[in-house]
């Protein structure tokens, strides 16, 4: 039996993009809210909710930029510069409200104050950038003799501009979710009524993405059995769970909500998020950079993945392990804990 | 791709990456240093051990946060600014730098809320284990991206194939290159001296103004054996590296020592300053006759000088020249501080010195200074090559305009400054306040700010005998 490597490392390489969505998500959109907490005080337990896993967190986002770099170098030297602009306005916004974690906790009056807006810009920044990312990859890469052919500002276009708002909502939702989930008392009533106007705008923006999606891109529309007018029962059922899926998040969350249920919400929003990835992955694949490079051609050599391979088997059982504890030993309501105040 | 896209993508790259190297080349040493500190705490149960703990994670704190902020900022520029040289030298080092992504950053970054986070959450021994796994995760992350830039300083283990795409043929050749052991021993022991300079200057800055602070006193008598120990240990590990140039990148030795002409007996230049279009050092000073005796060369085997190699292909010869020099001349000092400080242990009149401290105090930079230098004589000299001999540094850039490169190198400049000056200052003030206990402390008042790495410390270890 031989594996296929390629096939194997796409899906790797989607995990790592997957699992950085879902928990880099919560920790931007706590720093997304960040501003309509009511007192610094807040502020705080919204950071110490998170200032123990964020870096963690964002160590997916490194693995997803090296992971590609590794698995397929081609898609990794076109898309980066496909992107420049939007990946190093990311990557600048990541540094400032990374580095804020730390310095908040150390500037006095002007630099606490500064610090705390450069969490939630970055956050925010971080956020919109991704969404251009991601619009950007979803409209195409022009792409010639397997290098980037484009413009520094194809990706800037109303389309992305949609997505990036999505991704903005998607993320408070996220952000919000975390908190009901990890604080008590005002702040907790705060970030339900976050997460329910967050809610309401994901489920709309993600309805608006999708229908942009099919009528800007008719290659995708037709994957999904929609052609010029005409729909196609039978492409269209084997999608029908993803949006199915994407539902049953949303009912979650808001059934959640209505119920004052603490936990449910946050995974009501994961599963939102999952069905949106799904979604994509089902419109592109095989395409690693859309809509020329598939990712039989951009995939490393065979003897590179087969060594990663190894390595990863071992590797990543062991991080979701550690992972999985760290969140463990953290686990219950931030305030409960004496230890922080 | 035209120049100044090249020239601005490589004045970028050479921005960022020096500006990260500061951190890990800080915070590898600083973790072991802690691990250090939290085993004798646990062990020997003494204060001074614990508060010295207390003090320097804080510190460690801010300066890995930057680290890791400003390195997440590499993995992506590789493609945005070098996609010719990420699509051909993938298949050799991908594996290599996913390795370090999967042995080393998720190590660090999971163990680190533990170390800083975790002190009412685990037990005192899972949480040395914490601070012990962060202190292996920053050397297990050096080794694989030394041992990738050995390779593209050297590459070997690899073949290129029929469509002048490179493959690698040996793994273990590729990993472990004849120049990569030294090029790993070179680098630990330049973080361990660079941290242990650091921790001897915030010590001797305390006991400048109060000589009887045990705790600044017990850090500088560690900092000074860790220096007089390891910046002798660094004159060997920098002699193989420079044996390794000899061997491996002649013209990079001939750059680093402006040897112009081709010939046995070359003279040793101590000074002056190389003239790359003239072909020749201006006011130099020089020593006829030793030149290959320092290179470990006998006095009649010929060295190759730059007129070996055509002009195109030499590095910028002023820089390399220069950066070695301020290199070694800082190695020197280091060591003479590490033999003046145990002269002063051995008479017990360490803290009663003060010329000694404020010489403490002066090279507490150096380390950075000399880390850097050194990272220009390596990777300046591999000019005008990203992989020695294979690819070019101008048909690896990415096709990017200079207008792009030059809107992002501003924008790094001046995010990268702000976070500087204000880290610098956070980490200035907490030297300046240092690790006494304060005697006083209202458990509310004490301008520790809730969520700190601190605040849930425990008052007193809780370790069973």
């Amino acid at each position: 039996m031989t594996l296929d490597l390629p096939l194997i490392w796409a899906g790797l390489i989607a995990l790592a993009v997957l699992m950085y969505v879902l928990l880099d998500g919560f920790d931007l959109g706590v720093g997304i809210l960040f501003p309509f907490a009511r007192t610094p005080g807040e502020r705080d337990v919204m950071m110490d909710s998170i200032a123990p896993v964020w870096d963690g967190n964002e160590t997916w986002l490194v693995l997803g930029g090296g992971g590609l770099f590794a698995a397929f170098p081609l898609a990794y030297g076109v898309l980066a510069p496909a992107l420049y602009l939007p990946l190093i306005l990311m990557l600048l916004a990541l540094i400032l409200r990374g580095v804020a974690f730390e310095f908040r906790l150390h500037g006095r009056k002007r630099g606490k104050a500064f610090w705390t807006f450069a969490f939630a810009f970055g956050s925010l920044m971080a956020t919109i950038a991704q969404g251009f990312v991601l619009g950007g990859f979803i409209q195409g890469i022009t792409v010639s003799d397997g290098r980037f052919a484009g413009q520094p500002f194809d990706w800037l276009t109303p389309y992305t501009l949609l997505v990036s708002a999505g991704l903005v909502a998607g993320y408070a939702l996220l952000g919000g979710c975390w908190l009901m989930w990890k604080t008590q008392d005002q702040l907790h009533g705060d970030a339900r009524r976050w997460a329910s106007i967050a809610g309401g705008a994901t489920a709309l923006l993600l309805g608006a993405v999708s229908l942009a999606t099919l009528f800007v891109h008719p290659r995708i529309a037709h994957r999904w059995g929609f052609d010029q007018g005409a729909f196609d029962l039978a492409a269209f059922l084997p999608h029908l769970p993803i949006p199915l899926l994407g539902a049953v998040g949303l009912a979650i969350v808001f059934i959640g909500l209505a119920k004052r249920s603490h936990g449910w919400p946050f995974l009501g929003a994961a599963l939102v998020f999952l069905s949106g990835y799904v979604g994509l992955a089902a419109s592109f694949f095989p395409s690693i950079v859309p809509y020329d490079i598939d990712f039989r051609t951009a995939a490393n050599a065979d003897n590179a993945l087969g060594l990663m391979l190894v390595g990863i088997v071992i590797l990543l059982p062991a991080i979701l392990g550690y992972t999985v504890w760290v969140y463990w030993v953290f686990r219950g309501k931030v305030s409960a804990d004496a230890g922080y105040h | 791709m035209d120049f100044d896209a090249i020239l601005l993508a490589r004045l970028q790259f050479a921005f960022t990456i020096a500006f990260h190297i500061i951190f890990p080349s800080f915070t590898i040493g600083l973790a072991s240093f802690l691990a250090v500190l939290e085993g004798l705490w646990l062990t020997s149960r003494r204060e001074v051990f614990r508060n010295l703990y207390l003090f320097w994670i804080k510190i460690f704190a801010l300066s890995f946060g930057m680290g890791v902020v400003s390195g997440v900022v590499m993995s992506y520029e590789l493609g945005t600014n070098w996609a010719e040289f990420s699509k051909m030298a993938s298949p050799v080092i991908g594996p290599l730098l996913a390795f370090e992504v999967l042995t080393a950053f998720f190590l660090e970054a999971s163990f680190l809320g533990v170390m800083l986070f975790g002190w009412k959450k685990v037990g005192p021994r899972l949480h040395f284990t914490a601070t012990v796994l962060v202190a292996v995760g920053t050397l297990i992350s050096a080794f694989w991206i030394l041992s990738a830039n050995s390779w593209m300083q050297h590459p070997v283990g690899y073949e290129v194939i029929a469509d002048g795409t490179l493959r690698a043929t040996d793994w273990l050749t590729v990993i472990f290159n004849p120049t990569f052991p030294a090029r790993l021993a070179h680098m630990a022991l330049a973080a361990f001296l660079t941290t242990s300079l650091v921790v001897g200057a915030a010590s001797a800055w305390q006991l400048l103004k109060d000589r009887m602070q045990p705790e600044s006193g017990m850090a500088l008598r560690m900092a000074i054996g860790m220096f007089a120990i390891v910046a002798p240990l660094q004159l060997f590990a920098g002699h193989v590296s420079g044996e390794n140039v000899r061997a491996y990148q002649p013209l990079k030795l001939a750059a680093i020592e402006a040897y112009w002409t081709t010939r046995a007996d070359q003279p040793q230049s101590v000074l002056g300053l190389p003239d790359r279009d003239a072909r020749k050092t201006h006011y130099e000073v020089e020593i006829p006759g030793v030149g290959n005796l320092i290179q470990g060369a006998p006095k009649d085997e010929v060295l190759k000088g730059l007129d070996s190699w055509p002009r195109e292909d030499w590095p910028v010869v002023g820089l390399v020249y220069w950066a070695f020099r301020i290199m070694v001349g800082l190695g020197f000092a280091m060591i003479g501080l590490g033999a003046w400080g145990v002269i002063l242990l051995l008479r017990k009149r360490v803290e009663a010195s003060p010329w000694f401290l404020r010489a403490c105090v002066a090279m507490g930079p150096m380390g950075f200074v000399a880390v850097v230098a050194g990272w220009i004589v390596a990777e300046v000299g591999r000019q005008p090559y990203t992989i020695y001999g294979v690819l070019r540094t101008a048909d690896s850039v990415s096709p990017v305009g200079p207008g792009q490169v030059s809107a992002s190198l501003l924008a790094f400049m001046v995010i990268y400054a702000i976070v500087f000056s204000a880290g610098a200052i956070y980490i200035l003030r907490l030297i300046a306040k240092g690790p006494a206990p304060e005697l006083e402390q209202p458990p509310e008042a004490d301008g520790r700010a809730p969520g700190s790495p601190l605040a849930a410390a425990p008052a007193e270890p809780e370790v069973a005998p």
